[in-house]
């Protein structure tokens, strides 16, 4: 009968496992990156799945209060016909496209606007001696899958302006639709990272990023000829969530732009979605460089 | 950039050891020249490693001034493979900064650092591999999830083979006695559990170094023995290097033959344990309740440092014998309770900086 | 006569340090203001296009409508729509049992935790409310009161909009006595809040029977009656009938709180905390 021993002199012939295994290159970090985000949300989701009714209860809930902002956007056009010249449906379309684009970025990495208390309460040192990515892991932390609400809620509205609206169908307005989705996810990413990124600096100020999150989703659920000009560029040409669903949406639309760009920068967002997140990840390095050397 | 960091990290070693006190410079060139050609003997070697951070200080409601802390200014050493060192200061001293420059969460603002050969910081995933991290005050464990849930995820994100994983966790729960908890939510332990919890997850990977941050920091004695009976038990079976900064210089006595003692950024001290309360020469405190509030005591031997109604505080030196002293009080004067409170590293680096001004 | 003066130096006490305490978060607040106004150019632009509709729509005109946005801006923290108030921490207190101690100290539990509530609304309304107004107010045309006592009127509305949006959160809250998971209940509050308040949209301008029964229920009284009145749309006798709705349902609240309260208290005593 032996004695339990620890790990009988394996420092030196550690396993292989342990040696290997190391990302080296972007791609690699990134593949790395996914691994522990798969991993982090997976273990989220099956801790979740032990409580279903409660489950049940704060996904209805969440579709509940997202679903807020269209019954505000019903009650008004309980009293009018149209807004900025455009029908309900055309509304409910744009409406349910940002609220899906949006709802899929919450529901991947919505958790990163704890970051700034992470840094204050000093977990985020926990996270940075384990080798994965501290974005995958902050990104994956919390994983919450009743944020399926807001999704579910926005493809029903999406759904209902598909069937709602009289539209010439052609192949390539089909292709823009999912297209539109996932960039406009994309870009939301991009911006809830950038957000993350910006509370390295200002640990307090969470809410700044709200103002981009969810204050662009609201902005992106009226058409863009309700706005100012001048919002309507800010939102095009300096954080460009524009790209989410109001070019790619007019044109399905049919609805010329406010503003004076090409046709072709309907089918941008793929790109534009790539671009934000480059410079997102940016940024995060950048935060993530700052707070190891100052500390905080 | 070999060059320039070595000629850096040369010029910085040498104005350290201006500061340096003369008995920390003794102590660290005798290990250095014993151990010059053993490759485990450099196994972590900081070379006059820097850590300044920049802090803004309130002035007003709105003004605010710029002043650079030097948390961490040039410190050298080396840790042999398999050695188990304490290292020790006081609140803000930069022990944290070091463990934070040793694990890479921080970056150095100078000197050369080296773990396994790893620059820390520039290569942090793949040291993370290797190295074991256990922070007393904040847990690495997933809050809301049961403690297995932790270790799965552990197997997973260092990929554990799974014979080892299964073997190592089994060993833990023994040695650790973590079996009834695995399924416990992390938030509903108690501090000692946690902290159990925590050192196993920090083990299950094998790694090679173990950084401890106050393991015993708000822990019942029945859990501090536990760990510490643990700790003993790991660094000598299976050889693991570690390095523990604490506040309880009961932890040292009882793991470590070696100690480091870093005080505003510099390495003070760095030697056996019992020549750092030569150094320091000193004292234990005698605590003695009386029946009523009396004048100060007077006893040969000791000197009353503090009087509060009837408990008075005797300081007595840590050398001598606590029992002559307790009879001689107890045959003067009417006596309720006792205690002997131990010197805390508080008052050793106290005494350290007195001797020093005065010699 | 003396106890009583004692209470009152307590309680101000009280709501004093909570003023404080929301008032160390500075930057925290800064980012606040900056999301309230990003929210009020939003919502102004929408209101526009839907006065530019429908001009007079609810009975106001749209610098009316738009002086509504911002006074929502500006009172959505002071009045707590979204919660976010003391109600997470005394729920806490009650699951953990830390409220055993709470029930034994020399202060009543609601008034305790009112006299918190009324700190934090004050530093609210001071840092979160006049800033995105002042904007509003400098970019777009509103329809600012011109004279002092509709300023005093509406200060007194909002007041007794935060006694009543206390009383809700109370209540909410000590439900945590008998539901283990007060998630579910502090999710259909905020519902209701922000949907019968009038934060989504002016309760005149929901239609028919639905704005009839909305502006009867309480959440009325957290922004759509304050924003009433500063707009000068409450004055004479209707005025203290406004004021005495308010009033009412605070006080129909309140004594529903302490009723819960007793018998929670009483739950408490008999379980040893």
């Amino acid at each position: 009968m032996a004695e339990p021993t620890l790990r009988d002199g394996a420092a030196r012939d550690a396993p292989s496992g342990l040696r290997d295994g190391t990302a080296e290159g972007p791609l690699a970090r990134a593949l790395d990156g996914l691994r522990a985000y798969r991993m982090i949300s997976a273990m989220w989701i099956r801790s979740t799945m032990a409580y279903r009714a409660s489950f049940a209860m704060t996904a209805l809930g969440n579709f509940a209060a997202t679903a807020l902002d269209f019954v505000a956007i019903l009650l008004m056009f309980s009293q009018v016909d149209a807004l900025g010249g455009y029908r309900l449906a055309e509304v409910a379309f744009l409406y349910g496209a940002a609220s899906t684009a949006f709802g899929l970025a919450d529901l991947a990495i919505g958790s990163m606007d704890r970051l700034g208390r992470r840094v204050r309460d000093g977990t985020l040192d926990t996270l940075l001696v384990r080798p994965a990515p501290v974005l995958a892991q902050v990104a994956a932390d919390q994983f919450a899958l009743r944020r399926l609400g807001r999704v579910t809620q926005g493809l029903l509205i999406l759904g209902y302006a598909l069937f709602a609206l009289d539209l010439a169908w052609t192949p390539l307005k089909v292709l823009l639709i999912p297209l539109m989705l996932v960039s406009g996810a994309g870009i939301f990413v991009a911006v809830f990272i950038a957000g993350a990124a910006f509370q390295f600096l200002a640990q307090d100020a969470s809410e700044v990023q709200n103002a981009f999150t969810y204050g662009g989703n609201t902005l992106l659920q009226y058409p863009p000829t309700v706005f100012a000009k001048d919002l309507v560029r800010g939102a095009t040409f300096l954080v460009p969530i524009a790209f989410v669903n109001w070019l790619p949406g007019l044109y399905v639309l049919g609805r010329p732009y406010p503003l004076a760009l090409p046709t072709w920068a309907a089918f941008t967002p793929p790109l534009v979605a790539v671009a934000c997140c480059a410079l997102a990840g940016l940024a995060w390095r950048a935060g993530l460089r700052s707070y190891r050397s100052t500390g905080s | 950039m070999d060059s320039t960091s070595d000629s850096t990290s040369d010029s910085t070693r040498d104005s350290t050891s201006d500061i340096t006190s003369d008995i920390t410079r003794d102590i660290t060139s005798d290990i250095t020249r014993d151990i010059k050609d053993d490759p485990d003997a450099d196994f972590i070697a900081l070379d006059g490693v820097e850590k300044v951070f920049d802090v803004r200080k309130k002035t007003g409601f709105l003004r605010r001034e710029r002043h650079q802390v030097r948390a961490v200014d040039g410190i050298t050493f080396r840790v042999r493979r398999g050695e188990m060192v304490g290292y020790i200061g006081p609140n803000g001293a930069g022990k944290s900064t070091t463990i934070k420059m040793l694990t890479g969460i921080l970056t150095p603002s100078g000197g050369q650092l080296r773990v396994a050969g790893i620059d820390p910081a520039r290569e942090r995933t793949r040291l993370a591999r290797r190295i074991g991290v256990v922070f007393g005050q904040r847990t690495t464990l997933w809050w809301d999830l049961p403690l297995i849930d932790s270790y799965r995820l552990m197997h997973r994100m260092y990929r554990i083979p799974d014979r080892r994983y299964a073997e190592n966790l089994d060993r833990c729960v023994q040695l650790l006695d973590l079996g009834a908890l695995l399924d416990v939510p992390v938030r509903q332990l108690s501090l000692g559990q946690r902290m159990r919890g925590d050192i196993a997850a920090a083990l299950l990977h094998d790694p090679e170094v173990l950084y401890l941050d106050e393991p015993t920091i708000g822990l019942d004695v029945v859990s501090k023995a536990k760990v510490r009976t643990f700790l003993r038990d790991l660094n000598t079976e299976s050889g693991t290097t570690v390095l523990l900064t604490t506040h309880d210089l009961t932890d040292i006595e009882q793991l470590c033959r070696r100690v480091m003692v870093i005080d505003h950024g510099h390495l003070m001290y760095d030697g056996p344990l019992a020549g750092l309360h030569e150094v320091g020469e000193s004292e234990r405190t005698l605590v003695v309740d009386l029946e009523r509030e009396l004048p100060p005591l007077e006893v040969e031997s000791a000197r009353v440092v503090k009087v509060e109604g009837p408990r008075q505080w005797l300081a007595f030196p840590a050398a001598a014998s606590a029992a002559p002293l307790v009879a001689a009080v107890a045959a003067r004067y009417p006596l309720v309770d006792l205690s002997v409170r131990e010197p805390d590293i508080e008052a050793v680096i106290a005494k350290m900086y007195a001797d020093r001004v005065t010699s | 006569m003396c106890v009583r003066s004692g209470r009152f130096r307590l309680y101000a006490a009280v709501a004093g340090g909570s003023f404080r305490r929301y008032a160390t978060y500075r930057i925290a607040t800064l980012a606040g203001v900056f999301t309230n106004t990003v929210f009020g150019v939003i919502l102004t632009y929408t209101y526009i296009a839907l006065w530019d509709e429908k001009p007079g729509l609810g009975g106001y005109d749209q610098a009316q409508a738009l002086t509504y946005v911002w006074i929502g801006q500006a009172l959505l923290t002071t009045v707590a729509v979204m919660g976010g108030g003391f109600e997470d921490e005394l729920m806490a207190r009650i699951r953990t049992g830390d409220i055993a101690i709470d029930l034994y100290r020399p202060a009543d539990l609601q008034a305790w935790w009112l006299a918190g509530d009324l700190g934090r609304g004050a530093f609210q309304l001071l840092a979160r409310g006049v800033a995105p107004m002042a904007f509003g107010g400098l970019f777009f045309s509103l329809a600012l009161p011109g004279d002092a006592l509709t300023w005093l009127a509406a200060a007194v509305a909002v007041l007794l909009g935060v006694l009543v949006s206390f009383a809700l959160r109370f209540l909410v809250a000590l439900s945590a006595f008998w539901l283990i998971d007060g998630a579910g209940v502090a999710q259909i509050a905020w519902l209701a809040s922000m949907f019968f308040s009038g934060m989504l949209l002016p309760l005149n301008v929901f239609p028919g029977a639905l704005g009839e029964i909305a502006r009867a229920l309480p959440w009325s009284a957290l922004m759509q009656v304050p924003a009433d009145v500063f707009l000068g749309k409450r004055t004479g006798m209707d005025l203290l009938a406004t004021y005495a709705f308010q009033a009412g349902w605070a006080a129909v609240l309140l004594a529903g709180g302490r009723l819960l309260q007793s018998v929670a208290t009483r739950r408490v005593v008999v379980q040893g905390g």
